[in-house]
């Protein structure tokens, strides 16, 4: 089923042409409205007029995370606060909270692409939806909340916490459809155990699980244990919040971007050259309709690559790869750009590797030089040296495939590689640059 | 006749043969035959031991990775071409030994072998053929 088919499945050029036309209005807008965009374009000698294409969004100034924190908390809205509705806020880790504002209309947009969302994952008006993420200031629980009654199935607004309450809900609602981070899944799949209910006394049929990053053998691991079929969902407050992305049910390569409101760009984290399609980079949004905190070329801080090539579902809307790391862990090793998740990638395509590694970082000379360290499970472990060593070939051979990069692989014991708060810190950078 | 060998993954760091051994004596374990394969970075640890199930959990308990495999123990008087003798019954069918070590039992003339070979049903199967005197995993604890 598609939810706004005379949308998602428009032939590119029309597709293109709403975009043009959603573009040169909403830079008019900020031009007129917004003193800090105003004043990056007059830096740059950009003026709305010059916005002909959507070649040309390459002309426009990028934004980023420090833009928001120096127009902290509402300098960046384009709307007086009368005609804001609602806020919402990221937690800032580091220093001041994001904080992203809502007009009614955008309430209303945000409902429409994240039931689009829901559509894409076969959720329809008879489902009844376990909404597990959490109310708030953050985006989760209320986007998804929205989108679901927008759609019209029945929303359970259960939020995060108490799993055992949640698994009992589950089975005694009759919950179809789950909405949680993919770690919050597998906690709800182990409560299942300790309450004593089984998966054929749940009717769930699809897991939709995002807002963290997540690999494919964690999907593996909540499909199976939960005995659902999982799918992505990618949001950021900044953008919207959940609604931005969507994997579809017949998608082999990522999810389809909401392109008729988010326009999306990868560019080289180090150039800000734009990248051509299929390769990796930096993702960066711009929102095309959204009034009160509209974003112009947003600096995502995520790495993944867009995909033009049409889907089995009949959308036309170009797909995201899952997302592989964040810009800031990046490593540039001999000039090569690497990526965490890159090696991650390789070692899950090792039969039986589960990822604990860590990437180590030295410098000889001036020679860069990258070691891989593979924790031995006792899935890959052998009694023979043979095999030890030819899989730290294969790892090693991959990895340069991958990456164009040779690394020295170092098998370690379990539990060798440091872990904070039960998470393995993935690279060691020994540089002195 | 097989014989359950434990084996544990070793990374080239001090101490850790020692915290093996260790973990083992706290828990009763009496190893009878040992060999350390190594190479540069990390080496494998093969044991045979009286209580093979209590073994490893003590170790994996420990936070080593454990694997058990099973090996073919071969005793053979200790003489000279002793060995020489299993090796060429194995040669003569084109089988190829993974592995090996060897321990000599104090209270016969007897040195037991232990072997892993790339085919253990047919070299098992040969030795016997051949005459060889496999032993048990109890007859090895109980030397």
């Amino acid at each position: 089923m598609i939810w706004v088919e005379e949308v998602e499945s428009l032939p590119r050029q029309g597709l293109e042409s709403i975009q043009l036309k959603r573009l040169q209005g909403l830079v008019e807008r900020v031009y007129a409205t917004v003193a800090p965009y105003r004043e990056k374009m007059v830096a740059a000698g950009i003026k709305p007029e010059d916005i002909r294409s959507l070649d040309d969004l390459k002309l426009l100034p990028f934004t980023t995370k420090d833009d928001l924190r120096d127009n902290y908390p509402f300098g960046l809205f384009t709307v007086p606060l009368e005609e804001v509705i609602r806020v919402h806020a990221s937690s800032g880790t580091t220093g001041k909270p994001t904080v992203v504002g809502y007009t009614e209309n955008d309430i209303d947009l945000w409902a429409s692409v994240m039931s689009r969302c829901l559509a894409m994952a076969g959720v329809t008006r008879g489902d009844m939806v376990h909404n597990a993420y959490g109310y708030g200031l953050f985006t989760g629980g209320l986007g998804a909340h929205y989108g679901i009654e927008a759609l019209g199935a029945t929303v359970i607004p259960v939020s995060g916490g108490n799993s055992k309450r949640q698994v009992t809900i589950m089975r005694d609602f009759g919950s179809t459809v789950l909405l949680s981070t993919p770690s919050y899944a597998l906690n709800l799949a182990d409560a299942l155990a300790d309450v004593g209910v089984s998966t054929d006394e749940l009717k769930l049929r699809v897991g939709i699980h995002g807002a963290e990053p997540w690999s494919e053998n964690m999907r593996e691991e909540v499909e199976r244990k939960l005995g659902i079929k999982a799918v992505d969902i990618y949001g950021l407050s900044e953008i919207i919040g959940p609604g931005v992305a969507m994997e579809c049910l017949h998608s082999d390569r990522g999810m389809h971007i909401l392109e008729d409101h988010f326009l999306p760009e990868v560019v080289d984290p180090e150039t800000l050259e734009p990248l051509p399609y299929g390769e990796a980079g930096e993702l960066v949004f711009t929102t095309l309709t959204k009034e009160a905190f509209p974003l112009i070329r947003y600096r995502t801080k995520d790495i993944s690559k867009l995909y033009a090539e049409p889907c089995g579902c009949g959308r036309t809307l170009i797909r995201m790869e899952k997302v592989m790391g964040r810009t800031d862990d990046m490593l540039i090793i001999r000039g090569v750009n690497v990526f965490p998740s890159q090696v991650e990638h390789v070692l899950m395509g090792i039969e039986g590797v589960e990822p604990h590694y860590q990437i180590e970082v030295n410098r000889e000379g001036t020679m860069d030089t990258m070691s891989v360290l593979v924790e031995v499970s006792e899935d890959i472990f052998s009694d023979e040296i043979r095999v030890l060593e030819g899989l730290s070939k294969q790892i090693q051979a991959d990895v340069k495939d991958m990456l164009g990069v040779t690394c020295k692989v170092k098998l370690v014991e379990p539990r060798s590689i440091a872990r904070s708060e039960g998470k393995a810190q993935r690279v060691v950078d020994n540089r002195k640059i | 006749m097989r014989v359950e060998q434990i084996a544990v993954f070793l990374e080239n760091k001090s101490g850790r043969l020692a915290e093996i051994t260790r973990i083992l004596a706290e828990h009763q374990v009496n190893i009878r035959a040992l060999s350390v394969a190594d190479t540069a970075d990390f080496g494998i640890l093969r044991l045979i031991v009286d209580k093979v199930e209590e073994a490893k959990k003590a170790l994996r308990a420990g936070g080593f990775t454990v694997g058990k495999t099973n090996v073919v123990a071969v005793e053979v008087s200790d003489n000279i071409g002793g060995l020489a003798h299993v090796l060429a019954a194995v040669n003569e069918i084109g089988l190829n030994v993974e592995y090996m070590y060897a321990f000599v039992n104090k209270s016969s003339e007897n040195a037991v072998l232990i072997f892993r070979f790339d085919n253990m049903d047919k070299a098992i199967e040969r030795l016997q053929q051949k005459g060889f005197v496999l032993l048990s995993g109890e007859q090895i604890c109980s030397l």
